[in-house]
């Protein structure tokens, strides 16, 4: 039996342990925000939080994330939750299938980065593909984000 | 009544099948309406499209797909506006596939084309019906009643809400004249409507086909014979039942069908890695079957072999030979263009449960009607045993057009007597579409002393989409060879053909379909002759277009010159065309009309460390009238992203029949280091709505290669870039 601790609650299941993280969360435990996209590590769209760092869950065996931190779209971070109000400010997602990859990945940057220039924002994105293409408000979202948090 | 209903429902289907907009406006609501019912007062179905519930909740149902287009919130915003309901009450439904909702395929950018004026008369008339319930109620003439905002106010100022009414309004007999709406009072349409779905897409909650869960639920992975067509010879499944999880192997026979599922071997088991990992542990020898001798790289050069001969002509005006024969000078050049591959975020995949003759499917599908009847053609069950639900779609971009991963989830279901979910990983999904055409191109034009061009010749050999339809076809569509034929180029003598070409792969559409190729010839020979008559290839390309003028399309949406040279001049003048730009930078341009709309970009790119950087994107649409503003914008920043993933990357190879290529890995797309700044502008209209989704991809890749030649002095033309080494 394998214990992961996702979104603060404690989820105990009986998988391979090698297993990657992506599947345990979508088809064990059965929460589905977190997206498969190539199982690669070539698009994000599967990213999560593991002790605060955004993770390829694709390319995480369940063994090696025992007893950390995980978080996932449907948790609560300060970051993501400010993040995910300015997505909604700049209407982002089109199809919003990759939006779970690209808020985890955000949040990750700006829990490590308090003012993140252009060129670390694109370092920090460019992992997660957007097929409809919508970077720029995502960019620009994220922006906005590290804006409301100097003024407070 | 129910007779006249079904005379209009005949006439309306008729109607829609003929692949064109404007036709819808002739369809009568009443194909719409249902019998209203007394029995259930608390809620209120004026048609199939509106549902009032006594609370004042009000439910609008989209027949349409969402996909990242925006449909759910368009549509439901004109029911809603019409109505003069209060948007924050509104919920939007997906429709399941169904004849009754008329046709229900999302592509070809014409969801609002096809339902603006439906869609008013749904909120419209469910708009007339509550005044008149009003009215009734408070025994005064209806003429003192207006609605606004979920309410009937009357001219005293008494005001009642419309969750109020429900009970009065069942039983009112549906209006016969309709009166809408002054455009000038919409309160929805025209504006900037954020998502209907927003707060389900950022926290996670959108449920797509991928994330449908169900009892007892097997999940599926399906081994494929790398060569299209090819079948399954012998399988030893020994190891993959050994996995951990993999419950059991089953073979899947091919279906020959233009969605039929290409067959193979599919893993089941408890888990989607499991599927997976017992696929990979599969032992499978294939049948390769006739494509096996597939090469894509000696196939294009076949295919520019025959485009350099003379093909089948699909029209003609005047006499090239003459004109080419007396030109002061000639530009010839060739175009090869590979096949690109979908490749939505979200992988093809289908959850499917078959129990005795019933099936049920949940699936991210851009046209549930079609897996429907391909679902029944399967299973030879009648169509009310079959029920098809929509999911959100991952993106979708013409693959979930095709439901032949839907008929694999049943074919499975039904074998195992359990409900599955077939999931297609990121390799099948790249090595087993329905690819976008490969083509060759050859265009040849004389130039008289003056710069005017005197005669064009264009040649096209491509496989057709018809192929998917006609195994053996081997020349296009005429709705394919169209988009050459209809340059809106005034030139006297002008030839267009096509050469034969068997399509050794599925082929299907992509976003912008045939205007990706076509487009991009036309607009990078165009810019060439430009610079052969030595003008500016903005003043050139108004002057080619020539005339103000009706194009002959027949297509009951007319194509206007001047609306194609206005987005022109608005990009241009946007993107300070001709004006000096930073050192070592360049414009590009080019504008298209497709899908009854006209679209033009101008594109800012420069060289870093040898290779290409675009800057700036200036896109003008002129889409009719706008239903949601932000939506159109959406759609042509993400169109730009989409035609730079084209023009610097895309490219699907074959090779002894396999495709090369395996994953975002190989098949890359633009990410967020190397995105422009795109501006987009909207042209003011009241015209009849066009498209709006695919219309901005075919000019961005021409453009970018025009800016390249302004910067470099190099023409290119062949894509994708990176083959250049430029991107």
């Amino acid at each position: 039996m394998t214990t992961l601790l996702i979104n603060k609650k404690k989820y105990t299941i009986d998988i391979d342990p090698e297993m990657p993280l992506l599947w345990a969360i979508r088809d064990s435990i059965g929460l589905t925000g977190t997206k498969f996209g190539c199982g690669i590590g070539a698009c994000g769209a599967c990213k999560v939080l593991v002790d605060n760092v955004a993770t390829y869950s694709c390319l995480t065996p369940v063994s090696t994330v025992v007893g950390k931190n995980i978080t996932t779209i449907e948790g609560t971070s300060e970051n993501l939750q400010l993040l995910q109000k300015s997505w909604e400010k700049f209407n982002v997602p089109q199809c919003g299938y990759c939006q779970s990859g690209q808020l985890i990945t955000a949040t990750s940057l700006l829990n490590s980065n308090k003012n993140p220039s252009d060129n670390d924002i694109d370092d920090a994105m460019s992992g997660n593909i957007c097929r409809c293409g919508t970077y720029q408000r995502i960019k620009n979202a994220i922006k906005h984000t590290v804006e409301l948090k100097k003024q407070r | 009544m129910s007779d006249i209903q079904n005379i209009s429902r005949r006439v309306f289907i008729k109607n829609m099948g003929l692949a064109s907009g404007g036709l819808i406006l002739a369809c009568n609501y009443t194909l719409f309406s249902k019998e209203i019912k007394s029995e259930n007062l608390t809620e209120f179905n004026p048609n199939l499209f509106v549902q009032l519930n006594s609370d004042g909740s009000l439910i609008i149902i989209a027949s349409r797909s969402e996909m990242g287009n925006g449909v759910r919130t368009s549509l439901s915003s004109v029911v809603a506006d019409e109505m003069e309901a209060d948007w924050s009450r509104v919920t939007v439904k997906q429709a399941v596939g169904d004849e009754k909702y008329g046709d229900q395929n999302t592509d070809g950018s014409r969801s609002v084309t096809y339902l603006y004026e439906t869609m008013r008369k749904m909120g419209a008339m469910t708009r007339m019906m509550l005044i008149t319930a009003a009215a009734k109620k408070w025994k005064v003439p209806e003429n003192e009643c207006v609605a606004q905002n979920h309410f009937i106010i009357h001219s005293s100022g008494k005001k009642i809400g419309f969750g109020e009414l429900v009970d009065t309004v069942q039983t009112l007999p549906v209006p016969t004249t309709i009166s809408y709406k002054n455009p000038k009072d919409f309160k929805y349409i025209g504006k900037n409507l954020k998502s209907i779905d927003i707060k389900n897409f950022v926290n996670g909650s959108a449920i797509y086909g991928i994330d449908k869960r169900l009892p007892n639920m097997k999940f599926v992975a399906i081994a494929r014979c790398p060569v299209t067509f090819g079948t399954v010879k012998s399988f030893d499944k020994t190891a993959a039942l050994k996995i951990r999880g993999v419950l059991n192997v089953i073979e899947l026979p091919k279906i020959e069908r233009p969605f039929g599922p290409l067959g193979g071997v599919a893993v089941i088991a408890s888990n989607t890695w499991a599927a997976f990992k017992g696929r990979e542990a599969l032992e499978i020898k294939w049948n390769y079957g006739k494509n096996e001798g597939y090469d894509s790289e000696k196939y294009m050069a076949e295919l520019t072999e025959r485009v350099h001969k003379e093909g089948k002509v699909e029209k003609e005006i005047g006499d090239i030979n003459k004109a080419f024969g007396e030109a002061s000078k000639v530009v010839e050049s060739t175009f090869q263009l590979p096949h690109l591959a979908h490749a939505p975020m979200e992988v093809p995949n289908a959850v499917a449960w078959v129990q005795g003759d019933t099936c049920e499917v949940w699936a991210p599908t851009q046209s549930p009607q079609t897996a429907r009847e391909e679902v029944l053609a399967y299973l030879g069950t009648t169509k009310d045993k079959v029920t098809i639900n929509v999911t959100f779609l991952g993106g979708g971009f013409g693959r979930k057009s095709k439901p032949d991963y839907i008929v694999e989830a049943v074919m499975v279901s039904k074998a195992i007597n359990a409900p599955v979910q077939v999931v297609w990983s990121r390799e099948d999904d790249i090595k087993h579409g329905y690819y976008h055409t490969v083509s060759s191109q050859y265009m040849k034009a004389s130039l008289d002393t003056q710069g005017n061009v005197t005669g064009w010749l264009h040649r096209s050999a491509f496989p057709t989409i018809m192929s998917t339809f006609k195994p053996g076809t081997e020349y296009p569509a005429g709705w394919e060879a169209s988009s050459a034929a209809d340059v809106p180029f005034e030139i006297k003598n002008l030839k267009i053909e096509s050469g034969q070409a068997p399509a050794m792969v599925r082929i299907g559409w992509m976003r912008s379909v045939i205007n990706i190729l076509h487009g991009f010839s036309i607009n990078v020979f165009a810019d060439e002759l430009a610079y052969a008559a030595n003008q500016d290839p903005l003043e050139f390309r108004l002057k080619l277009i020539g005339s103000d003028r009706i194009e002959d399309t027949k297509d009951p949406i007319k194509y206007d010159t001047a609306r194609l040279k206005n987005v022109l001049k608005k990009a241009a003048k946007n993107a300070n065309w001709g004006k000096p730009l930073p050192k070592g930078h360049a414009h590009g341009l080019a504008v298209h009309y497709s899908f009854n709309s006209y679209v033009a970009s101008v594109v800012e790119i420069s060289m870093v460390d040898d290779k290409i950087k675009t800057h700036n994107v200036h896109t003008v649409i002129d889409c009719g009238t706008a239903v949601n503003r932000d939506t159109i914008k959406s759609q042509l920043e993400g169109a730009a992203i989409f035609g730079m993933s084209i023009a610097y990357y895309g490219k699907i190879t074959a090779k002894d029949g396999a495709i090369e290529q395996n994953s975002y890995s190989d098949y890359r797309m633009v990410r967020m280091n190397e995105i422009p700044k795109v501006h987009v502008e909207i042209v003011e209209s009241t015209g009849t709505p066009t498209g709006v989704g695919e219309p901005g991809v075919p000019v961005i890749a021409p453009a970018i290669i025009n800016a390249v030649y302004k910067l470099t002095g190099k023409r290119y033309y062949n894509l994708p870039l990176s083959d250049y080494d430029l991107a």
